[in-house]
């Protein structure tokens, strides 16, 4: 609280538009005509391109969620899942075209970078146009880049994880991601490396009725260590914008992966996103998860804790306003003795704004002596808005320690009224019980990210009085 | 030469469509203590929550001047921020938000001016210590896990810093063991200057054996039966209200 100057934030930044001018953009929809061109458009290799086809059929015989929010606005006709920007992968901002780079300083990338960052990688539309790290790690053998590169240097490492961690069966917008898949980022850290300062990279969609669709697949080696921050935003447009990532996290015996996320789609997108880590022998995957954005969220990062001793902690925190609906939570699944899994999720709705968090704990009989405990917490700001727990917990066995607490609650006027008793408006008082009810998440996020989640709690906040 | 702070005319106060103060008259001057006591019930508290103009209570009738100004219809941190200060019975828990960042932007918000923040700490580290608070608490979320004698000394800790023209305790002293009235006490002397004033509110005296005060008001049912000095309140010590509820 005390570092957010609040009054001189803008909001606009955020909605910044710059021209649609692409390189190429695919023609809207989706068939298998399409998807050869953008296989041809990207030089795929042979067995990418047979990979996009295959992922394409699988997409068309799954049918649309039967739970959760309606999506039947969605109109993959009216979407261009591939757009190249003007520009080549660079790795100076100066090589970056004026527009695009006006946007990243804009969004604070290359200032962050310089400041608290180990490597920057910035996708805008359907490719990475920056990426570039520190030498130490180069020198330690790690590797961060756009997937891209990775597949046309690293093939064998790329082929052995690239959608096996999350196979393209899993749901029909996995099976579309697979099709269309363009941009994102890979990092490799060799044993025992420790990556004591952050990667990050943004993804940034400006083209309107168009989609993002990176994929991120990240290999921590055994008793290596690394932060992940990744960023998204785009401006608004009238129309439907949609983005279907895929995390894929491989993170090896006593290896550790903080993988943070400060998500601020706009809000026309549809955020149908797939987020897996699986977890080898006393290694760890922490997420950190902020998400402001979008028009509907559908997002439920799974910690597949595969090794004995494995752990895993989500900290999570969704503020849904007026038309948002963010349906949003995480899965553990424990596989083997001993391993524990930490969930403390928070959501704030206004508006009339949803927030659901949905939420699966699954123990396997080989799981004993694990533990798993479930912290959710919801604020509502008014009578209007929503929120729901699901949680499902499928425990198989009789050798653990599990516990759930869901709490669901509202501002109360009388702590309204002991602040305005100290001198502070009705806004500043709830933009202050909100950012206090946010702090054990932002509290979590590197410091740049705490101040600017709670600008947008402070945004978000604005004009809900009167 | 005593000046006027605050001068509260024929005041009738609502709570839930019950009128619970029916015509209150009370006139405070720069310099002064008043305490109002009274049997549970008798608008004690109302007549604080009024004066901050929560809105949980209607105001129904007469007039609050605050420094040459009516008050009565502002919102309360506009009151607040023209120096009128209120420590609660039951304060409120603020998670997430530490004893240092909460006062800090509530200095800010009183003062209109920025807070210098070493100076700043420097100071709570000083009045924390006079108030026997332990300077952890300083980093703490406000009143969260606060015993009931530490929420009451972190009010203390509020009015030392918020430095207003008006206090208003309202039952600070309740639930007081007697270090931590003596504590309260001292905070109110500290506090104390020739250019602010003093409102207590309580049912019991305890307080007034380690504070002198100038004026002690009788509430009951709602109205002022009868005003005095600090001999007044010895006397319902030992005789309690019985004589003044016949009234």
């Amino acid at each position: 609280m005390s570092k957010t100057k609040i009054e001189e934030f803008d909001r606009s930044i955020y909605n910044l538009k710059n021209k649609d001018n692409y390189d190429y953009k695919i023609q809207k929809g989706i068939t298998k005509e399409i998807i050869e061109e953008i296989s041809n458009q990207k030089n795929d290799p042979d067995w990418m391109r047979d990979f996009r086809l295959e992922a394409l059929e699988v997409y068309n015989k799954l049918e649309l969620p039967t739970w959760g929010p309606d999506l039947s606005e969605l109109n993959m006709d009216e979407i261009a899942t591939y757009v190249r920007p003007k520009t080549k992968l660079n790795n100076s901002w100066d090589d970056v075209p004026e527009d695009i780079k006006n946007t990243f300083y804009k969004l604070g990338i290359p200032e962050a970078e310089k400041k608290s960052l180990a490597g920057v990688g910035a996708q805008y539309d359907s490719e990475v146009v920056y990426h570039s790290m520190k030498d130490d790690l180069k020198k330690q053998g790690v590797i961060y880049t756009d997937m891209e590169t990775a597949i046309r240097e690293y093939p064998d490492i790329v082929k052995k994880y690239f959608m096996k961690c999350v196979p393209v069966n899993d749901h029909k917008f996995v099976a579309l991601h697979g099709a269309v898949w363009s941009g994102g980022s890979f990092v490799y850290v060799p044993k025992n490396v420790k990556v004591d300062i952050p990667l990050q990279s943004y993804f940034r969609l400006n083209s309107p009725e168009s989609g993002q669709f990176e994929h991120t697949l990240i290999i921590v080696e055994e008793g290596a260590s690394l932060h992940f921050i990744e960023g998204c935003s785009a401006p608004k447009y009238s129309k439907i914008n949609l983005h279907a990532g895929c995390v894929e996290l491989i993170v090896k015996d006593n290896a550790y992966l903080r993988y943070s996320t400060i998500e601020n789609w706009s809000k026309n997108m549809l955020n149908l996103n797939t987020k897996k880590a699986m977890i080898g022998k006393n290694a760890q995957v922490d997420w950190v998860t902020g998400s402001f954005g979008s028009k509907i969220s559908m997002l439920y990062p799974l910690s597949q804790l595969n090794g004995e001793g494995a752990k895993t902690e989500y900290t999570g925190i969704s503020f849904a306003g007026k038309g948002q609906n963010l349906d949003t939570g995480f899965k553990a699944i424990h596989n083997a003795p001993n391993t524990s899994s930490v969930v403390n999720a928070k959501s704030i709705s206004k508006n009339g704004g949803k927030c659901t968090y949905r939420s699966l704990i699954k123990i396997s009989p080989k799981a004993k002596n694990s533990k798993s405990s479930v912290s959710c917490e919801s604020l509502m700001l008014d009578d209007i808005s929503v929120s729901d727990t699901i949680p499902v917990n499928d425990i198989q066995t009789d050798e653990v320690e599990f516990s759930h607490e869901a709490k669901i609650g509202k501002i109360s006027d009388k702590t309204i009224f002991y602040l305005m008793s100290r001198g502070l408006s009705e806004e500043d008082a709830k933009a202050m019980i909100v950012r206090g009810f946010a702090y054990p998440i932002s509290k979590e996020l590197p410091v740049e990210y705490a101040v600017e989640m709670n600008n947008l709690i402070n945004i978000e906040l604005q004009g809900t009085i009167g | 030469m005593n000046k006027t702070l605050i001068e509260i005319k024929d005041l009738h106060v609502n709570a839930s469509e019950k009128e619970i103060l029916k015509g209150i008259n009370l006139k405070i001057n720069k310099g002064e203590i008043h305490v109002i006591m009274g049997p549970n019930g008798s608008g004690k508290s109302t007549t604080a929550n009024a004066i901050l103009n929560n809105p949980e209570y209607t105001k129904t009738q007469g007039s609050i001047v605050y420094e040459g100004e009516d008050i009565s219809n502002l919102k309360t941190d506009e009151i607040a921020r023209k120096g009128i200060f209120m420590s609660f019975q039951l304060p409120e828990e603020i998670p997430g938000i530490s004893v240092t960042n909460f006062l800090k932007y509530a200095k800010n918000k009183i003062t209109g001016e920025p807070v210098k923040i070493f100076k700043f700490k420097e100071e709570l580290k000083k009045y924390m210590e006079e108030l026997n608070m332990n300077p952890k608490y300083m980093e703490r979320s406000l009143n969260v896990g606060f015993s009931g004698g530490e929420k009451k000394k972190n009010e203390i800790l509020q009015m030392l810093v918020l430095n207003p023209k008006l206090a208003i305790l309202d039952e600070t002293d309740s639930g007081l063991d007697v270090d931590a009235i003596r504590t309260v006490s001292k905070g109110i002397e500290m506090f104390k200057n020739d250019e602010n004033a003093v409102l207590i509110i309580t049912h019991n005296n305890k307080i007034l054996h380690s504070l002198k005060v100038d004026y002690v008001h009788v509430l009951v049912d709602g109205k002022i039966v009868t005003t005095g000095g600090q001999d007044l309140a010895t006397e319902i010590e030992n005789e309690g209200y019985g004589k003044y509820k016949i009234l």
